[in-house]
């Protein structure tokens, strides 16, 4: 047996603060951006049921924490960010992404606005480059600290989270919004925010106390079924909602309009980083776009492979697994505009032979999540 | 029933007089993951040492599987079509992939248990 997918075994360098119990758990290790984290505990089919079901707790430590203080930080990330955060307020969050002057998409991040300033939560592998980026832009007197590694970040996620949290009057925190709560006891901000397309929580806590909110959440939701959930799991949820995923979805060559997130660019907001160029985009209208196929058992699509029509080429796969919640393959493809319609057949390269592949509606399942569909218009 | 022998490519083999049994290893359904298809060849086919006879898809990964000896195929395990989880649950047993009429000698580098171990925990 050999295998096309390398970092099957872990020799990342950074370690979370719940390292220990992932591997006491049973955690198999890989690396993930640089980091040791768990690509299932018992079997990616149970653990992603149990996020679509009941519920899941994922270790996302690995995020890029910064905090942005000082006169001038929202003048700074409105200048830096496309979407517009004057629409938000104190005790929200917000899905944003950072392009360059070209308007292609150096990462997605969620922005929260604190009462002392913002907390920006950026991908693992391109923590130091937004650092730097952030950096290099940042006017005198916004002071911007990575806060990785004291504060961890755990997620909850499920249809029944909320009523399986350890925390008091979850109840009326919105989609999106925010604040602190104390969580097993523990000091804690807890986010409704989350990257399954189920409803749940994004839970910040300090990094020498995670352990003991990891343990009481598993602890109190183990009677329903509640499990720790891994990378697999998250990765098939999270394409299940057709949420993308920086650097497999979407990269510097890749603009906003083309990977589906037309509507988290406000060009109306004033100038940001890649706003001419987004304006003209907008304007001619995107080459290509994000289109959901659905294959045969066995048939999974993945990253990089070839999808045509017709006998054409029209591009390429950017995201594909087994779904075990619909009981088929499911794939992203970025294609030329207007190559492939809802309904029709299109061809993928599946172990160098053409399978056939439906062009389906997305997000291929719609979960608990109070909106978790982006709004329709961009 | 002779011990189990194994391969680089972490394919075991029992052998039983002139048929031999076929699987993947524990340690490579645990690398892999959850295991969803596979693609597998048809009873009769000839397969020699070495080459490729089919695909085992993963949820990570599609990986290719190698006969660990020549022969030929005389069995394809059928319940793996409906349940490859097979391969995860029990590999050295109800996820066995199939049994082949030996033809001529085994491989001289098949690994034992020991051997196998080893080659496993350190790559060498």
């Amino acid at each position: 047996m050999t295998t096309s997918t390398p970092n099957l075994t872990a020799n990342a360098a950074l370690k979370t603060p719940l390292y220990k119990r992932h591997v006491a758990l049973g955690g198999r290790m890989v690396d993930f951006g640089g980091w040791e984290l768990p690509q299932q505990y018992t079997s990616i089919r149970d653990e992603h049921l149990a996020v679509r079901q009941v519920a899941g707790l994922f270790d996302i430590s690995h995020m890029g924490r910064f905090r942005v203080t000082g006169d001038g930080s929202f003048e700074f990330l409105q200048g830096l960010l496309t979407n517009d955060l004057s629409r938000i307020g104190y005790g929200r969050a917000q899905y944003n992404l950072i392009c360059n002057e070209a308007g292609g998409i150096l990462d997605d991040l969620v922005v929260y606005w604190g009462e002392e300033g913002f907390f920006v939560v950026v991908n693992a592998a391109n923590r130091e480059q937004d650092l730097d980026w952030m950096r290099i832009h940042a006017p005198a007197g916004v002071e911007i600290e990575d806060r990785t590694f004291e504060l961890a970040l755990i997620a909850f996620q499920g249809p029944r989270a909320e009523e399986l949290t350890p925390a008091d009057r979850l109840e009326d925190l919105p989609y999106f919004g925010f604040r602190p709560s104390v969580v097993a006891g523990v000091d804690a901000l807890v986010s409704r925010t989350g990257y399954t397309g189920e409803d749940g929580f994004e839970i910040f806590v300090s990094a020498d106390r995670v352990g003991h909110v990891w343990d009481a959440i598993l602890e109190k939701g183990a009677h329903a079924g509640v499990l720790p959930a891994g990378l697999g799991a998250r990765d098939a949820t999270r394409l299940e909602a057709a949420l993308r995923l920086y650097g497999s979805d979407m990269d510097e060559t890749v603009n906003p309009y083309e990977a589906g997130l037309g509507w988290t660019v406000r060009l109306d907001k004033g100038g940001f980083i890649g706003r001419d160029a987004l304006t003209n985009v907008k304007a001619d209208g995107p080459k290509r776009t994000i289109v959901g196929l659905q294959t045969a058992a066995g048939d999974i699509a993945r990253h990089g492979t070839a999808v045509s029509s017709r006998g054409r080429l029209v591009g390429t796969v950017t995201s594909g697994t087994h779904s075990f919640f619909l009981g088929h393959p499911i794939a992203l493809a970025m294609v030329e505009v207007a190559s492939l319609r809802v309904g029709e057949t299109a061809a993928v390269d599946v172990r160098g032979r053409e399978a056939s592949a439906e062009v389906v509606q997305l997000p291929f399942y719609r979960g608990s999540a109070r909106s978790a569909a982006a709004p329709t218009k961009s | 029933m002779a011990g189990r022998q194994y391969t680089k490519s972490h394919e075991w083999l029992t052998v039983e007089g002139k048929s031999a049994t076929v699987g993947i290893t524990d340690f490579a359904q645990s690398q892999l993951g959850d295991v969803v298809f596979l693609e597998l060849p048809n009873p009769g086919r000839k397969l020699e040492a070495g080459e490729s006879f089919g695909v085992v898809e993963s949820v990570k990964a599609a990986s290719d599987l190698y006969a660990p000896l020549s022969g030929r195929v005389a069995e394809v395990n059928d319940k793996l079509a409906g349940k490859p989880e097979l391969i995860n649950s029990d590999p050295f047993g109800d996820g066995w992939i199939l049994k082949l009429d030996i033809s001529g000698e085994l491989p001289k580098d098949l690994m034992d248990e020991d051997a196998y171990k080893k080659f496993t925990e350190t790559g060498a």
